[in-house]
């Protein structure tokens, strides 16, 4: 597994050292990582680990305290979410940025509604709206019976490829999706991770936030690791394998910590500590356990294991 | 529910469904049924009532009702409420009564002057609503209360009686009248012009609604506001021009009213905030904002004016029109709940 060989000349978008505070908080200090044309970034953490300030600070929402913001070899800043927009940043927001009682063809193009007429006449030109929405949908594999249904009345995996298809059309260069596949079942997750594929096949770069290492290992170029608004390191795919990062993510040592009280107290803690071990690494045999230290930047891979971590364990959960 | 070749006949099934699904969801189709019942039910009870003078009767109040809760109908499906809509109708009346006959302006000067001043009371509300992120309901009280006191307090100060009269003695009077209340006879019977603003307010105000970015904007921000904002709506401004067209509508209403009774009570319109809400619920507009039709609204307004008068001339006593009204409401809004959910209702 290697990272694809990145084109020549600048990353679409490069993050130097960016910082941000909110009074006293340290939200997010000193992360760097770059989107490549034609690849995907995966943002990891759990919760509170700032990717959601690290997503703001890229789609203009919120402004960086400290750190630069390097698009196509130029330092950018963004005073708001429309300029981010207009600089071909489209970010598809967790909550989607979507009214559910809205029609299809009206969220399509909210914000950017095409117009007709001019003067007092100017008007949402709704029949070129609806034909757009239809066939931009359609070139993601989304058959969509009617574009006048509310978008509340969608799929969760289907909402979200409206919101894909939407950011694809208006011309994004660069796609920051904030946790597409969180609240989705097994199968609409694979939908969503096809749409991400089928966006990076067609030269975006894309940024997947996302606490699932399954879902990001599979997609991901690149891997930025967040953890309490730092940075736990920036691997690209041939630096790290599923297990490590899932062992990263899933808070290893903390986990293995606890497991090891446990254990030491016998009787039925002893069977927790047994099923914690389990349940966070799958078939790693709990008495071996891994590397204890919290920082593994650059640390060699715990060894890729023919039998993946177990599903349904702590990383595939909210 | 992937939508791959295989489920179409499935798909099909659905799409027919979906057909009177949409028909159930168009937000004035309760309001409709509500006003063709009511003209029905008082037709059969009374003859004046549906003569040519009975209509042009139960019409008028329906027209003054209707320009504003038109505006209160968009401002709500912005997910705002205006509760001094109702005593602006006053303020607006007494402004250009109190201008034009103790200051001795000419009639127009009043009347363009109280316009500016409601769009800057509209402005104000939208803007602390806006900027503070406060409950509009809040805001607008607070205007409410503030505007109450100032008609009150400025007219009897002004005049030392709690009315502004003699409007048709202003200079410009004349043309005022042949435009805000002139009546124009159709058939042998003469209707006020009023009719004729509140049939232009609600093509225009569904117009926008429907067919202009602006209207997408409105649905959007009263749907779900940060989300809107996200994808680069304005939300501010459209929030702010929303509560700038209730003032507008409002300083319409009272211009019309003060022009054609050519005297404003210092206590008009105090009461009606409400009555715009209702006539708006009634059409459909849910309280929490994103879904509302200017259409429905104006219905509302007519099975207001029709019960009004209708109660007149069938002989009751008027205090069952208050009974009825809170029936319609409630009516209205269980079915608007039904609506909601069954719109939002997700296939996961």
């Amino acid at each position: 597994m290697t990272t694809p060989v990145p084109a020549a000349g600048p990353p679409l978008l490069e993050v130097r050292g960016i910082g941000k505070y909110f009074g006293s908080v340290i939200a997010l200090k000193d992360v760097s990582t770059v989107v490549r044309a034609g690849e995907v970034t995966c943002v990891l953490g759990d919760n509170g680990a700032g990717k959601s300030t690290f997503i703001k600070l890229l789609s203009g929402v919120f402004q960086p305290d400290e750190g630069e913001l390097v698009l196509n070899g130029e330092p950018v800043t963004f005073g708001t979410p429309r300029q981010s927009l207009d600089a071909g940043i489209a970010t598809v927001f967790q909550d989607l940025a979507m009214i559910p009682l809205l029609a299809i063809w009206r969220n399509f193009f909210l914000g950017s509604e095409p117009t007709k007429g001019r003067g007092p006449f100017r008007r949402f030109d709704s029949d070129t709206a609806k034909r757009i929405t239809r066939r931009e949908l359609a070139a993601m594999g989304i058959d969509i019976r009617d574009p006048d249904q509310p978008v509340g009345t969608l799929s969760g995996g289907e909402r979200q490829s409206v919101a894909i298809a939407r950011a694809v059309h208006f011309g994004a260069k660069l796609l920051i999706l904030d946790e597409p596949t969180s609240a989705l079942g097994v199968k609409q997750a694979g939908v969503v991770l096809r749409y991400i594929v089928q966006a990076r096949d067609r030269g975006l770069g894309v940024v997947f936030i996302t606490h699932n290492p399954h879902h990001a290992y599979p997609v991901g170029d690149r891997f930025l690791l967040l953890k309490r608004g730092r940075s736990l390191g920036d691997f690209g795919k041939d630096e790290i394998s599923l297990d490590e990062l899932t062992r990263l993510m899933a808070g290893g040592a903390e986990l293995e910590a606890l497991g090891h009280e446990l254990a030491r107290e016998g009787g039925p803690a002893a069977d927790v500590a047994r099923a914690l071990a389990a349940d966070r690494d799958g078939a790693t045999d709990p008495t071996d356990p891994t590397d204890p230290t919290d920082r593994s930047v650059g640390a060699p891979p715990a060894g890729a294991r023919a039998a993946g971590p177990a599903p349904g364990g702590p990383a595939d959960r909210r | 529910m992937t939508a791959v070749g295989a489920e179409a006949p499935i798909d099909e099934r659905i799409a027919r469904v979906g057909a009177l699904r949409r028909l159930l969801l168009k937000p004035e189709l309760g309001s409709l049924l509500g006003a063709l019942v009511v003209f029905v039910f008082f037709a059969a009870l009374s003859d004046v009532f549906r003569s040519g003078s009975g209509i042009a009767n139960w019409l008028d109040p329906a027209s003054t009702l209707g320009i504003v809760a038109v505006a209160v109908a968009l401002l709500m499906i912005g997910g705002e409420f205006d509760l001094s809509a109702g005593v602006m109708v006053g303020t607006t009346g007494l402004t250009t009564g109190m201008l034009s006959t103790y200051y001795g302006w000419n009639l127009w000067a009043a009347i363009v002057t109280s316009l500016l001043l409601a769009l800057a009371i509209g402005f104000a509300n939208g803007y602390l609503v806006v900027r503070t992120g406060l409950p509009s309901f809040i805001i607008t009280l607070g205007t409410f209360l503030m505007l109450q006191g100032l008609n009150l307090g400025v007219t009897k100060l002004v005049t030392d009686t709690v009315q502004v009269g003699a409007i048709e003695q202003t200079t410009g009077y004349e043309a005022a009248r042949t435009i805000f209340a002139s009546t124009v006879t159709v058939a042998g019977t003469s209707f006020q012009i009023a009719i004729l603003w509140w049939l232009l307010a609600t093509a225009v105000g569904s117009y926008v609604l429907l067919r202009t970015r602006f209207g997408n904007w409105t649905f959007a921000i009263g749907g779900d506001a940060p989300a809107a904002r996200n994808v680069g709506v304005p939300a501010r401004r459209t929030t702010i021009t929303l509560f700038m067209t209730v003032s507008a509508a409002a300083w319409l209403v009272g211009t019309i009213q003060a022009v054609r009774l050519t005297s404003v009570q210092a206590n008009t319109g105090i009461g009606l905030e409400l009555t715009y809400i209702v006539a708006a619920v009634i059409g459909g507009c849910l309280l929490t904002g994103g879904y509302g039709s200017v259409i429905g609204a104006s219905l509302g307004a007519l099975i207001f004016g029709m019960t009004s008068q209708g109660i007149v001339y069938a002989g009751w006593d008027a205090d069952w029109f208050r009974f009825f009204l809170g029936a319609m409401l409630l009516l209205a809004v269980l079915a608007n709940q039904f609506v909601r959910r069954y719109a939002e209702q997700t296939r996961r």
